[in-house]
């Protein structure tokens, strides 16, 4: 049986919970088997919603206990919910909580663990084979996972959520609950639109965009698309624009359908953090710059007039469609 | 206090990245390696901060190969106190872990600190299996710490916000930016380096239950399609059209 880690930060079920379990039915179509979720925390609603993404069953620890995150309280919990269950694959996302709690899955369950996976595994005998994207982008590796259970973590915006099921009547699941020693004190979330990881559009900009009073255009731009807005390294390290705005080797990886770059000359360490995304347009007067290698589209031209051009037109097709 | 500050050796962020003609492994010829970013700029830093405020020793350990030793007294020159070189190839992240809590459960840590993940592998895995190996608590994607006695408050990155959380000492955490600001080792600290005691200690062994089976390059970008600067409603359209991203 494929056990999906539903997750719910906050109490909500987010698209990374979907797309979990959209993978894990898949991974357990491969396998004959099926997919149940587990899900954790007495303030987690509507979890029976997973079985339209493909989970045959839903299990939830009520506990109130688990309404704030300690990763060796949560993973003591999956682990005994994954020995209940007796499932041989075990899935998370590779998102804070799960980057926080998959290792420890693998040591309790004496588990082979391959983190950041973005395709289907494919079974080998008792094996199971799987990619993953390495050196920031830069090259792809196959493991064979040899242990009896296994774990996987999926990189977030890899898998698109997909209806493959109905509701199901969410089952109360009783394991025990050991004492948190971490104790959260506040979460303080960053007001506005989707968190980069999960954005599925956004607007970047570097340091041609000269001075922090000329980012407006970009706003304008990120508003008519709905994106996130994000910025190079240099950009954040001088205060220009937020520190969480930073993506790249150090700073975010993400990995959009679409990534444009504006005034950014795309150094490989910019790169590294954005050369997944599916599709990346570049913005940029200089014809010579890296990122145009990189790109899918690319407009040459100064941005200060490109941007608003780009912005009227994004306003006329979405008034259109 | 008594600190460990986990460092791995990763290919400098512009080295070309190749492996061996069977795609089995990687190919170091010719590649500049360097201290983990993370693990420098942020882990090893911070740890020096809180050692140099309350006193203590910072210990950094690599799993490696004797080559590393100058990234280790790199670590040394930025302020490590001693060093321990567990002799082995890191050749997984189960591995590593498994050699680093099995060192480090003899010797009583206050904090245990890693970078938030390597820039070669990208797993993210070894702190947590670290701390469950050692049964501590483990905060990851930490970009601040504060130390009160046996208190610590730190934040977390998360999706789209931030964590405030309170955890008694000892514990295991990963550091990300914010953590503390790079430093550049100075003529003194290089010199102190050279005399400062590196320990070298043989591995355990693990049944390694995840198997490299090889490596490939990803598949070439088809190339850049240009548009013209004053036709953007065309650009709209192939990125609804062709693209189907809009
Ligand atoms: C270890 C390490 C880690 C790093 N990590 C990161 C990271 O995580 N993320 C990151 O972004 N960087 C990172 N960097 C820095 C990186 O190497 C580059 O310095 C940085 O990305 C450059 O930022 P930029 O493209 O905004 O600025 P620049 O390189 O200065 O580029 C500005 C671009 O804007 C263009 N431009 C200027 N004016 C206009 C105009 N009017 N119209 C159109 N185009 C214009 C220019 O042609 C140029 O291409 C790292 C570096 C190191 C050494």
């Amino acid at each position: 049986m494929v056990l999906v880690y539903a997750e719910s930060p906050g109490g909500q079920f987010k698209k990374s919970a979907f797309e979990a379990v959209t993978y894990g039915k898949k991974v357990a179509g491969l396998l004959g088997t099926s997919c149940v979720a587990v899900v954790l925390g007495a303030n987690a609603s509507g979890a029976g919603e997973l079985g339209r993404y493909g989970a045959s069953r839903v299990v939830q620890v009520a506990d109130a206990a688990l309404d704030h995150f300690d990763s060796q309280v949560y993973a003591a919990v999956l682990s005994a919910a994954a020995r209940e269950l007796q499932a041989g694959v075990l899935i998370l996302n590779h998102t804070s909580g799960g980057k926080s709690i998959a290792g420890r899955l693998a040591v309790r369950l004496q588990a082979g663990l391959v983190s950041g996976v973005n395709g289907l595994p494919v079974a080998s005998g008792t094996e199971l084979r799987v990619k993953k994207s390495v050196f920031s982008g830069k090259a792809v590796a196959e493991y064979a996972i040899v242990s009896p259970v296994k774990i996987l973590s999926l990189t977030g915006n890899a898998v698109r959520p997909e209806a493959m099921g109905q509701p199901v009547a969410v089952e109360p699941l009783a394991v025990p609950v050991p004492a948190a020693r971490v104790s959260v004190k506040s979460v303080k979330t960053i007001e506005g639109r989707v968190p980069l990881p999960e954005a599925e559009v956004v607007v970047s900009a570097g340091r041609g965009m000269k001075d922090p009073a000329n980012w407006g255009i970009v706003e304008d731009l990120a508003a008519a698309l709905e994106a996130t807005t994000a910025c190079s390294r240099p950009v954040a390290d001088s205060e220009w624009r937020p520190h969480h705005e930073h993506v790249g080797q150090t700073g975010i990886a993400i990995r959009p359908n679409l990534y444009i770059a504006i005034g950014i000359s795309g150094a490989i360490q910019h790169l590294a953090g954005v050369n997944n995304s599916k599709v990346i347009v570049v913005i940029n007067k200089d014809p010579e710059a890296p990122f145009f290698k990189a790109a899918d589209y690319g407009v040459v031209g100064d941005l200060f007039d490109v941007v608003p051009r780009l912005t009227e037109a994004v306003r006329k097709f979405k008034a259109a469609h | 206090m008594k600190i460990l500050v986990c460092i791995s050796q990763t290919p400098d962020t512009t080295a070309k990245i190749s492996f061996t003609p069977d795609g089995a492994s990687f190919n170091p010829a010719g590649v500049q390696f360097i201290m983990n970013p993370y693990d420098e700029w942020y882990a090893l830093v911070r740890a020096c901060e809180i050692r140099e405020a309350g006193g203590g020793t910072v210990v950094a350990l690599n799993v490696g190969p004797a080559a590393n030793e100058v990234t280790i007294r790199k670590a040394l020159a930025i302020g490590a106190d001693e060093a321990v070189r567990i002799d082995a190839d890191p050749s997984s992240a189960a591995f590593v872990a498994k050699q680093v809590a099995e060192y480090a459960k003899a010797e009583n840590f206050d904090l245990i600190f890693l970078g938030k993940e390597t820039i070669d592998y990208n797993g993210s895995e070894v702190g947590a299996m670290v701390a469950e190996h050692l049964d501590l608590p483990y905060i990851s994607n930490a970009s601040q710490l504060h130390l009160n006695g046996n208190a610590a408050t730190l934040e977390r990155d998360i999706e789209g916000g931030v964590e405030v959380l309170e955890v008694a000492l000892p514990l295991v955490l990963s550091a990300a930016k914010g953590m503390a600001e790079q430093r550049i080792p100075n003529m003194r600290g290089i010199m102190m380096a050279r005399s400062k005691p590196l320990k070298v200690v043989p591995p355990v062994a693990l049944d390694e239950p995840v198997k490299t089976i090889g490596f490939t390059l990803p598949p070439a970008k088809a190339g850049v399609r240009l548009v013209d600067p004053e036709q953007m409603d065309e650009l709209v359209r192939l990125l609804h059209e062709e693209a189907k991203v809009i």
